[in-house]
This record gives structure tokens, sequence and C-alpha cells, in this order.
């Protein structure tokens, strides 16, 4: 596991955010401050560049300008300190489809440096806590949607992260699994949060700060 | 950052357990090779091959055979998000090369275990030659791995995959196959093993497996950036 932020640091900091696709710019100007265990929402229209801030601030991506500031590390340079740091949910899952629930979260214990006593009870807990526990030896590929989705949230949470991306995090799952999430990676977990979403009703009210990008308007933090 | 030999374990684990629960590489590599063997069997009507010409039916085919496994090397990463993954963990980068070449020697080795036998039963009078060519065999696969490791990394986000594989690999590899065989010209010689220029090849083939395994593990870093 990575070192931790000083307490004071905030947890991203973004100043005049650009990302360009060849000619196309994804985002543009986008800047804002959130404090250490803070949730921010990020809202807008399909196409607006939520998955690519996103995945800039999970270091899959480099900026095209501006200054990017996760955790204390400037990004792209600083990308190497910050990995292990961060718990990703994207729109893929990360599992292998081949291997069962179980050994996927083995695998990446084993990425993040988990010692094996101390992973499988890690594996276990999550297990139990996402309703997984009697699916968790089944091929990922024979479970459902939802099932890989739960899955993908304790893949995600696996290695304690300070920080947490969660692109749709609501993705396919029930009302069961969507309060089990919520145990999960909801806010009050002693992390902090950007959850990307289509359903601003239910996670307006978990926000401390809300940023709205629009396809060609300037973002807006509210 | 996590011990490099955990994340290696980690990732060949991975990949050889699915390989053995799913055999979508091997048995494909393994019938192409003897079906190869089959047709050059009947299609230069020879119950016995030595020489330059037996060296040149076993590298032709074991090369082709092992392009399938190469093209499939990095499909579930893609596909399955295996990229990101590695990306996202506190790990060497180039660890994923070490641990995807070494799956591939492995793939290339039980590969040879299956077929070179098989090549032995059709054309071969005495299988006295099968000693030395082991050496043969593993320093040019060690190259094979290499290369076609980090070939397979750069194509494996291209729509032509399977095209570019082989039109970037084929052309890579000519200095192995050459220098594989040259040094297997000699010992599949009619009358017995010979071993003229036998070392000088050897030196060859590990010249290059040192060339190229250093290359990928230099470069590999950056093949995985956006």
């Amino acid at each position: 596991m990575g070192e931790k932020q000083p307490p004071s640091e905030p947890a991203i900091r973004l100043a005049g955010l650009r990302r360009d696709y060849g000619e196309r710019t994804a985002l543009d100007g986008v800047g804002l401050t959130l404090a250490a265990g803070q949730s921010l929402v990020v809202l807008g229209p399909n196409g607006a560049g939520k998955t690519t801030l996103l995945r800039i601030l999970a270091t899959l991506l480099r900026p095209s300008g501006g200054e990017v500031v996760v955790l204390g590390c400037s990004l792209p340079s600083g990308a190497w300190k910050l990995r292990g740091r961060i718990g990703y949910l994207g729109h893929e899952p990360l599992l292998y489809r081949d291997l069962s629930g179980r050994e996927n979260l083995r695998f990446h214990a084993k990425l993040h440096g988990i010692e094996r006593e101390a992973a499988e009870a890690r594996i276990a807990a999550l297990l139990a806590a996402s309703g997984m526990e009697r699916r968790a030896d089944e091929r990922v590929a024979e479970l459902s949607a939802g099932m890989r989705q739960r899955l993908a949230i304790c893949r995600c949470v696996l290695h304690e992260p300070e920080l947490l991306l969660l692109d749709e995090p609501d993705s396919n799952l029930d009302a069961e699994g969507r309060e089990l999430a919520r145990e999960l990676i909801g806010p009050g977990g002693g992390h902090s949060r950007v959850v990307v979403t289509h359903d601003p009703e239910r996670h307006l009210p978990e926000a401390d700060q809300v940023l709205r990008l629009g396809i060609g308007e300037a973002a807006a933090v509210s | 950052m996590t011990p490099s030999r955990t994340a290696f374990a980690a990732i060949l684990g991975k990949d050889l357990r699915a390989e053995l629960r799913t055999l979508q590489s091997l048995p494909a590599m393994a019938l192409f090779a003897v079906t190869t063997f089959v047709i050059f069997r009947f299609a230069l009507d020879r119950t016995s091959l030595s020489g330059s010409l037996a060296a040149g039916v076993l590298w032709a085919t074991l090369l082709f055979a092992a392009v399938l496994g190469i093209n499939r090397l990095f499909v579930a990463e893609r596909e399955e998000g295996g990229f990101d993954a590695i990306r996202l963990a506190p790990i060497d980068r180039s660890v994923l090369f070490a641990a995807k070449a070494t799956a591939l020697l492995v793939y290339l080795l039980a590969l040879e275990l299956v077929t070179v036998p098989v090549f032995a039963f059709f054309f071969l009078d005495s299988a006295a030659g099968l000693l030395p060519l082991l050496a043969v065999l593993i320093l040019a696969d060690l190259g094979l791995a290499a290369t076609g490791t980090l070939i397979s990394s750069m194509a494996v986000n291209s729509r032509a995959r399977d095209l570019l594989v082989p039109l970037v690999l084929l052309p890579l590899v000519v200095p192995l196959m050459i220098a594989a065989s040259g040094a297997t010209e000699p010992i599949l010689s009619l009358g017995g093993p010979a071993y003229d220029r036998f070392g000088t090849w050897l030196m060859v083939l590990g010249l290059y497996d040192l060339i190229f395994g250093l290359v990928g593990w230099a470069v590999f870093d950056f093949l995985l950036e956006d």
C-alpha cells in the first residue's frame, strides 16, 4: 500500500484541466478542490467527459493540459506514487471471465501486495458484505451482470483505497445490491469519493460538491 | 510497491490457470503443427528428411503455430480489463512483459513436447539428433517469447490484430529463424548429428534472446501508456 496523504492535503485539486482526443476536446477548463473525506458527484449528458475525467484521476489517461493533483501527487509525473491508493470502478468490472470471483480477488490482492492471510480474511469479509459468498467460486462468465458488479465493488475496495472513483456504481444492481454497495462504497467510510452518475436523485444527497459537465459548455461546480 | 516476484507469480499463475481451464491456445497450436507435418509428408512425398530440409520443415511449422498463441496472448487483458487492473496496481509494469513472455515460453515448450515427437516419427530415421535439438528449441523459444510478447502487446489494441502480428513479427524473427535452422541443420543431418558451427549458431540465438529480452523490458512500460 502507498503512503497516506497529510490530512490537510485536499483529495483532489484541478485547475484548467483539459483533455483532447485528436481534434476533439473532451474536457476543457475544469477546476475544483475536493477536501479529504468528501464526496464529489459528477453529472452531465453522454459525451460530456465524465468517464474521461475519472480515468484521468485514476492515472489511466494523461491530461492534455492544466493542473491535476490527486492525494498530493501531481499527474501525470507522480502517477506511480498514486497507484494502489485509488479504488476504480469503471464500466468494465476488471475481472477475468475464466476465473472465479474468489480467484479474481486473490489475483488483485497479490497485485496490491496484500499478505496471503490478510487477503483471505479481507476477501471473505467483502464477499459476505456483498452477498456473494455462495457464488464466489463460480466462474465470472457464469454470473449475471449484477453479480459481476458486486464482485467489481469488492475488487475496488479490496486494498482499502483512500480515494474511490466510481462510474455509475449502481449499474445492474438490484435494490438489495444497491444497499449492500452503499455499505462498501458509500460516504463515511473514511475515503474520498468521486461518483459519476445519471441518477442524481440517489447520489446528490450524499454529495459535498457537484460538478456539472456539459458538451461545449464550461464546467460548473456547486 | 508490490514486490516484482509476487506480481510476476500472480500474473503468470493467472494466465496458466486460465489456459488450463479453457484450452484456448495450446490445442489449436498443436493441431496446426501436426496437420502441417501431415501436409508436408504428403506434399514432399518423402518418408525421411534430413539437413536443411528437415530444419526448414520443423521451424516453419513451429513458427506459424507459435503465431496462433502470440495472437491471443493479450486478448484477456484487452477484453476483460486486465491492462487497467495492472496499470492501477502498485507494480513495475515491466513485470507484465516478463510474466507474459514466460507464459508464452511455457506454451511453446508444451507445443514442442507434443509436436517434436510427431515430427521425429514422420520424418527422422534416428532420434540421435533430438537431444542437441533441445538446446536449439529452448534458445529459439526464448527469442520467440520475447519478440512475440512485444509485438502482441502492440497489436492487441488494433482491430486488425490477426493480420498485424504476422506482418510485424515475421520480419523481426528472420534472424532467429536463420540461426535456429542453421543450428538444427547439422544435428539432423543424414548419418547422425554433426556439430559444424553448431556452437556459433547457439551464440547467435543467445545474442538475439538477450537483445529482444532487454528491448522488451525497456520499452514495455511506454507501450502501456494511453
